[in-house]
């Protein structure tokens, strides 16, 4: 029994005298249903003021908060993806590369930026989940390598934020591959002796994961961010049990030992600072 | 007859009944057969050259899951004719039975072996855990790979996985950073390192013990990113495409050959190993003899330099100006 009756039925307010809310104006956060207007939310830097997740970010938006001014270059942008296999599922992998730069503007998973962080000078390769869920495929392979390159060539750390579902499986055997490639371009890094700091963000999964990300001289995570080879539905299938809560998120891995430090977006950029002044002096 | 057939050698195993069917007449009505006999068998030969002659990568994925495929330490036994000892545990967690290796004497020469090694019977296969590695397995081939370097013996390696084993225990335990670990370390080992695909070669699992001067491939293996079920799964959101998943994959020996992410296929007798296990541990050890004397001769820092510039060369993708 409600306290109120209802006594006429229908809306009764004038089309004319509805009030237009713009879109994106207002946030509704996912997890603990803070309600706060979209500016609120982008002065925390995309971190809900009230529980504290995480949102996701694009490469633009790690490169616009953690380089000095928002101001930075971006190398390499001429590297696009080819369907070298020709290769098609449901669609082919073309239509899905057409459609993944029409709807985020990108050639690829990944842009690498160079600029200073805390007047230090740092190259970052960030990736964008929006491409093929940030899937690591040729390009993504090419442009690590050709940023490994550059800091080679110009004494410079290297930032990788990851952020991906894995190895790009339209590219079959040659994204498999790019974990080798990867992987042998951090080794000429090493033998610089330039640090390599590794940033995991939510998702970091499958080939990405078990070849750079983990790959850091220094490994570093956003707070809660799913940390895994085998995502959770493939080992929940495997185990036919459920999974314990906190699993595969980055503070269970900090505690299993895998990550350095958990980093909170709020103190990301003055952490990254003084890593690269501890390695620079 | 034990031999077990798979769906594509219907053809084969027809004749074979026939033949039992010929040689029980000639028993019972006590006939001579053998002519019968020898023109069937003749057929056998024939049939089964034709149907291998032109096999499409689903087959091929099957004939690398045949029960009745050798494995690691069969092939290691053979080439080292018995004189191989197995080396256990990673010295921090555990033994993993998913991965093995050891020293070994092949022709008068130490190697290290390493391999993913799978069950032959039902109980052996879960003991073995179908020879999906833990982390400690890949800290185990690690280990061993670092002991071969300090004592400058050659490493071969063996892969036959259908991935690296997705369970609780092995994400807790660092599944992808044991993988990575292997990748960066075995690009910097200064010792030759032959990789071999003997069955299965799934994605990091597989790469995990995968990176060396040399990448050969037997001829009824795959290898792949993905297999081509999970492929079908995801990508098909059914698991009924799989034959269409191997095919796009391009996953065969012929294919990797072809995009020069191998260096050799290994032939197999005909058939595939499983109808002769020890031919096909023959001609395997002819190729590493081969391949191993190549990368032997050259320098260990020209070596390196190659294997490195060989993996950072892989890839396809367009240059815009």
């Amino acid at each position: 029994m409600s306290w109120f009756k209802r006594i006429t039925s229908g809306i009764n307010t004038q089309t004319s005298q509805k009030k237009e809310v713009p879109d994106g104006l207002w946030f509704k956060c996912k997890k603990c249903r803070f309600t706060g207007t979209q500016k609120e939310l982008s002065d925390k830097l995309f971190v809900c003021p009230s529980c504290g997740t995480h949102y996701s970010l694009s490469a633009q938006q790690y490169f616009e908060l953690l380089f000095d001014e928002e101001k930075f270059e971006e190398l390499f942008n001429n590297i696009e993806p080819e369907d070298f296999l020709q290769f098609s599922d449901l669609r082919s992998y073309k239509t899905r590369i057409a459609e993944a730069t029409e709807k985020t503007g990108l050639k690829d998973a990944v842009r690498v930026g160079k600029g200073t962080l805390e007047k230090q000078a740092v190259v970052i390769v960030a990736m964008d989940f929006g491409f093929i869920g940030g899937s690591m495929g040729s390009v993504v392979g090419e442009k690590i390598a050709l940023a490994i390159d550059y800091c080679i060539k110009h004494k410079l750390p290297l930032i990788i934020i990851s952020k991906s579902g894995g190895a790009r499986m339209m590219e079959s055997a040659f994204s498999l591959m790019q974990m080798a490639k990867t992987a042998a371009k951090l080794t000429q890094l090493a033998e610089a002796q330039l640090p390599y700091i590794s940033l995991l963000t939510d998702p970091t999964t499958g080939g990405v994961t078990a070849s750079y990300a983990m790959l850091g001289d220094v490994n570093l995570a956003e707070p809660n961010a799913l940390i895994a080879f085998a995502g959770p539905r493939v080992v929940k299938e495997t185990i036919k049990k459920d999974l314990p809560p906190g699993f595969q998120r980055s503070e269970f891995l900090l505690e299993k030992g895998f990550l350095d430090r958990v980093v909170p977006r709020q103190k990301l950029k003055a952490e990254l600072g003084q890593i690269l002044s501890f390695f620079a002096h | 007859m034990s031999k077990l057939f798979l769906d594509f050698e219907k053809p084969i195993e027809d004749i074979y009944v026939q033949i039992e069917k010929v040689q029980k007449l000639g028993e019972t009505q006590r006939v001579d057969v053998s002519e019968q006999v020898a023109l069937l068998e003749a057929q056998i030969e024939t049939t089964t050259q034709k149907i291998y002659a032109d096999l499409n990568g689903w087959q091929r994925v099957q004939l690398s899951r045949h029960p009745e495929r050798p494995y690691t330490l069969f092939y290691i036994n053979e080439l080292c004719k018995g004189d191989f000892l197995e080396l256990y545990g990673d010295r921090c967690h555990g033994d993993d039975k998913a991965m093995v290796g050891g020293f070994g004497n092949l022709d008068g020469q130490t190697v290290m072996f390493i391999g993913q090694q799978k069950g032959t019977t039902a109980k052996t296969r879960q003991y073995r855990n179908f020879g999906m590695p833990n982390p400690e397995g890949y800290r185990k081939a690690l280990r061993l790979m670092k002991l071969a370097e300090k004592f400058n013996k050659p490493i071969v390696t063996f892969i036959d996985t259908p991935g690296a084993f997705p369970g609780i225990e092995a994400e807790e335990r660092g599944q992808a950073e044991a993988i990575a670990r292997n990748l960066f370390e075995m690009l910097r080992l200064k010792v030759p390192i032959i990789c071999v695909i003997i069955g299965e070669g799934a994605s990091g699992g597989a790469l995990g013990i995968g990176i060396g001067d040399r990448l050969l491939m037997m001829e009824n293996t795959w290898f792949s990113v993905i297999s081509p079920e999970s492929c079908s799964s995801i990508l098909w959101r059914s698991w009924d495409f799989k034959e269409t998943a191997a095919e796009q994959l391009q996953l065969t020996a012929e294919h990797m050959k072809k995009y020069g992410i191998v260096d050799a296929i290994i032939p197999e007798p005909l058939g595939g190993a499983n109808r002769n296990p020890t031919l096909a541990a023959e001609i395997v050890k002819k190729y590493l003899l081969e391949h191993l004397q190549q990368v032997q001769k050259e320098k260990p820092q020209a070596r390196l330099q190659k294997r490195i510039e060989h993996y950072a060369s892989i890839g396809h993708f367009k240059t815009s100006s």
